[in-house]
């Protein structure tokens, strides 16, 4: 759908996924690396473990689809050569300190006068302006500024971060949306302009609802209380914190227990499986699930429904609870891992899995299939990242460097 | 030269929660037309969420417009319309939309559409070149299709709660519904690029977006590591592999904690610098990298006995100024006080004629330099009903009091 669009992807490791998510619609993504390959290369997990540039997995991940090029922007004939580049291009990318592409005259002013219709995209965890705009931003550091950390983790225990580090992928997403809203924006007026997708600003929003509304509303801080972080109300008005999570035979679900009228029926369905396992549902089983909700409870109450749901969980497996709520739709789902997703059975059915060819490594992988299906041609990953340098020669002979010239670049460390 | 990126773009959003609002939200902040069709005989379970809004009216219903959850994800310009589609002439009226519209983006689970005759076959008839847009949480094909997708499941589904906690205990949820704020982004990008597309071709299309595969999208290095090396993620609680100090570490006051990182050994020369080159810190175990991460239990204490004697907004401060990535662990009185949103204006005031006025509602997270985001506080149901009948689709006044009557829109 985009295969119109050529973007440059100068981005580090944070913000990879924006161009890979732009790829998946089709358009066509240069990453551009250092000579030598990019330091992330350098950072695992890896392909059997084996430390090589050429097999690192979160590289392989987040730039497939993308064609590869190297080139040192630093250098007076990397320069020129990128300058060039913009020429053909629709859309450079990246996330490097603010104000870093500026000081090599490569900024936004300096592109849009090669390119007036160029976008710019920057990615970064705090913004391209403010007070913190100069700030180192390591994943736990945005993170925590965001306001995503405070209200993870158990309460006797210092808050959480994330063992995955993922966070500035939020930012880089943002990043893709704000590329097409400049593109579509483009189309009418003739130019580029420059986008600053900011990771903290995305976490802000990740959090809304459940940190900014009671603080807005009733100044309340919520804290953190290990999985039970659903906030409900009580007939007192008190606050009752309810588990996302909850231990079951063999590992463990999440539930969305919602109580009020729309999902009575639900709920009342719920009970009578309860029951046929032999528990007791004390006072729930004349509860008017149709007319009453959280509000009508009692702290009592509440922590009777809690011991309810908590045995019947006990004497099931995650496979069963699955199998229970597809064919009941209760609100519930496994908590899965990496080899529970690739056997899930919904994605099996939709086909979601794609195999990518690796042929270097002799083998194939599966990977996540694209985040939407359309009828306008396939969305989602096509074929596996670039080798260091892969499409070296493609690009350069399109802009007229000749293969002596190549050479020349090469010993000189520009490519 | 003023006009906005999705100026003239027409959409009409059935959107229940918070996946399809925040995809829309990205389209309807920056120039599209937006209609929300909704009916307060079901309405919208966010509507029904608390935390809720105080009245001054002592005995007044909590009713629909007070739910912090629907306001707070309803940011963006959007008109309100309340269609009860147990009437036929709600579905013509609805009809008559469609074929005013560029784009239908709805959020229920698959089939809902489908019963009422309003598929892509069926909206296709109306309007031949309209852009479908479906999100649910399985997608809508498959033995799951038509299940409610809400996000806390969805997260726990796509591994996002396998990400975060101690070695020693069960993983905790990461946030509460974490894809519903992490799939929206493909979601936009889609109903964009189908925009785009067809603004070339002429062409429109369904999309079918389900949260689950959009979720997993970003998970694909652990699903990766996972068929290699046959290993599922170590939980490490706030350390690093390649990286020590990495962590969280306790400060001055009540409840107040620092995240500092210590990225390479240029960065751990500066920290030992700005704690003042204690003796301990002298320890060649410590010079590299590798070393700091073996003895980081030891090295977590020592730092942590230099934290807490400053509140974090100082640590932040210092160790940044040294440069050297750190940030205070922000609480909901932190992020609304933190000078960097307040500098980009994050949150805006509004008045709301239910739930008075509040700070909290916001842009997108992006900034664009040759266009301003437009944020207004949420719509009522049916607000905008008289309206969009009279003056969108041409209906005499008298025909509109007529269908209400009737309960059309209820």
């Amino acid at each position: 759908m985009l295969s119109c669009y050529r973007i440059l992807d100068l981005t580090t490791e944070k913000a990879f996924m924006c161009g890979r998510a732009l790829s998946d619609f089709g358009a066509e993504v240069i990453k551009i690396e250092k000579p030598g390959g990019d330091p992330a290369r350098l950072k695992g997990p890896f392909y059997k473990d084996i430390v090589d540039p050429e097999k690192n997995l979160t590289w392989f991940a987040f730039n497939a689809n993308k064609k590869g090029i190297t080139l040192d922007i630093e250098s007076a004939q990397g320069k020129e050569i990128f300058k060039k580049l913009v020429k053909t291009a629709d859309v450079v990318l990246e996330s490097y300190t603010p104000g870093y592409l500026d000081s090599l005259g490569l900024g936004y002013k300096d592109l849009s006068k090669i390119n007036p219709g160029i976008v710019l995209t920057s990615i970064t965890g705090f913004g391209q302006e403010g007070p913190y705009r100069n700030y180192k931003d390591p994943d736990i550091v945005v993170r925590a500024l965001g306001g995503l950390i405070y209200t993870a983790g158990y309460d006797d225990r210092p808050p959480l971060t994330v063992s995955y580090e993922h966070t500035h992928s939020l930012g880089a997403m943002n990043g893709a949306a704000g590329t097409m809203i400049a593109l579509m924006h483009r189309v009418h007026t003739g130019k580029g302009q420059h986008v600053d997708a900011i990771t903290q600003q995305a976490l802000d929003i990740v959090c809304s609802a459940e940190i900014e509304g009671p603080y807005a509303l009733f100044g309340q801080i919520p804290t953190r209380h290990g999985r039970a972080r659903a906030t409900v109300t009580l007939k007192d008005g008190s606050t009752f914190y309810n588990p996302l999570l909850w231990e079951c035979k063999d590992g463990y679900i999440a539930l969305n227990l919602l109580l009020n009228p729309t999902a009575a029926k639900n709920n009342l369905s719920m009970m009578e499986y309860i029951k046929k396992d032999g528990i007791d549902i004390g006072f729930l089983e004349g509860w008017a699930w149709d007319k009453k909700s959280w509000e009508d409870m009692s702290r009592e109450q509440a922590e009777k429904l809690m011991d309810t749901l908590g045995k019947f969980f006990m004497n099931h497996t995650k496979d069963e609870l699955l199998k229970l709520a597809t064919e009941n739709r209760f609100q519930l789902g496994p908590c899965n891992n990496a080899e529970d997703v690739l056997k899930y059975p919904q994605l099996k059915a939709r086909n979601f899995w794609k195999e990518v060819e690796h042929p270097e490594l002799g083998t194939s992988l599966k990977y996540p299939g694209g985040a939407v299906m359309t009828t306008q041609g396939y969305v989602g990953v096509r074929r596996r990242a670039p080798l260091i340098g892969e499409h070296n020669e493609e690009i350069y002979k399109e802009l007229g460097i000749s293969a002596d010239e190549l050479k020349a670049l090469k010993k000189q460390k520009v490519i | 030269m003023d006009r906005k990126p999705f100026e003239g773009v027409k959409i009409i959003q059935l959107c229940w929660a918070g996946v399809g609002v925040y995809t829309c939200n990205y389209l309807s902040h920056y120039g599209a037309t937006t209609i929300r069709v909704e009916t307060s005989t079901r309405p919208d379970p966010v509507r029904l969420f608390a935390l809720f809004a105080p009245t001054n009216k002592p005995g007044e219903p909590v009713g629909l417009e007070r739910s912090a959850f629907f306001s707070i994800t309803h940011t963006a310009p959007e008109m309100d319309i309340s269609l009860n589609f147990k009437h036929s002439e709600a579905i013509e009226i609805f009809k008559k939309l469609v074929a005013w519209a560029d784009v239908v983006a709805e959020g229920f689970p698959a089939g809902v559409m489908d019963k009422l005759g309003l598929d892509y076959e069926g909206l296709k008839k109306v309007n031949p070149q309209i852009i479908m847009f479906r999100t649910c949480g399985y997608g809508h094909t498959g033995p799951m299709a038509d299940q409610p997708g809400f996000g806390s499941i969805l997260t726990a589904v796509t591994m996002m709660d396998t990400i975060a906690g101690w070695p020693d205990r069960p993983p905790v949820p990461p946030s509460t519904y974490y894809t519903d704020q992490l799939s929206p982004m493909y979601a936009s990008l889609a109903i964009m690029a189908a925009l785009d597309y067809r603004r070339r071709t002429g062409k429109g299309q369904y999309i079918d977006h389900a949260q689950i595969e959009a979720g997993l999208n970003y998970m694909t290095p652990l699903i990766l590591d996972y068929q290699v090396n046959h290993r599922e993620l170590t939980l490490k609680g706030n350390k690093s592999d390649y990286a020590a100090p990495h962590g969280i570490y306790r400060c001055k006051g009540d409840a107040r904690w620092v995240a500092i990182a210590v990225m390479n050994d240029n960065e751990w020369r500066s920290l030992v610098k700005v704690i003042g080159s204690p003796q301990w810190a002298k320890d060649k175990k410590y010079v590299k990298a590798v070393g700091r991460v073996k003895n980081s239990d030891e090295l977590d204490s020592r730092v942590e006995e230099w934290t807490v004697n400053y509140p974090p907004e100082d640590i932040q401060e210092k160790l940044q100024a040294g440069g050297i990535g750190a940030g205070l662990v922000a609480n909901a009185k932190d992020i609304d006080e933190d000078p960097q949103m307040n500098y980009y204006h994050f949150y805006r005031e509004l008045d709301h004629p239910y739930m008075g006025k509040l700070r909290y509602y916001h842009p997108a997270p992006i900034k664009l330099s040759a266009v301003e985001t437009a944020v207004q506080r949420p719509v009522l149901v049916g607000e905008h009903t008289d309206y969009i009948c009279t003056k969108i689709l041409g209906m005499s006044q008298g025909e509109v009091d007529r269908l209400r009557q009737k309960g059309v829109f209820e």
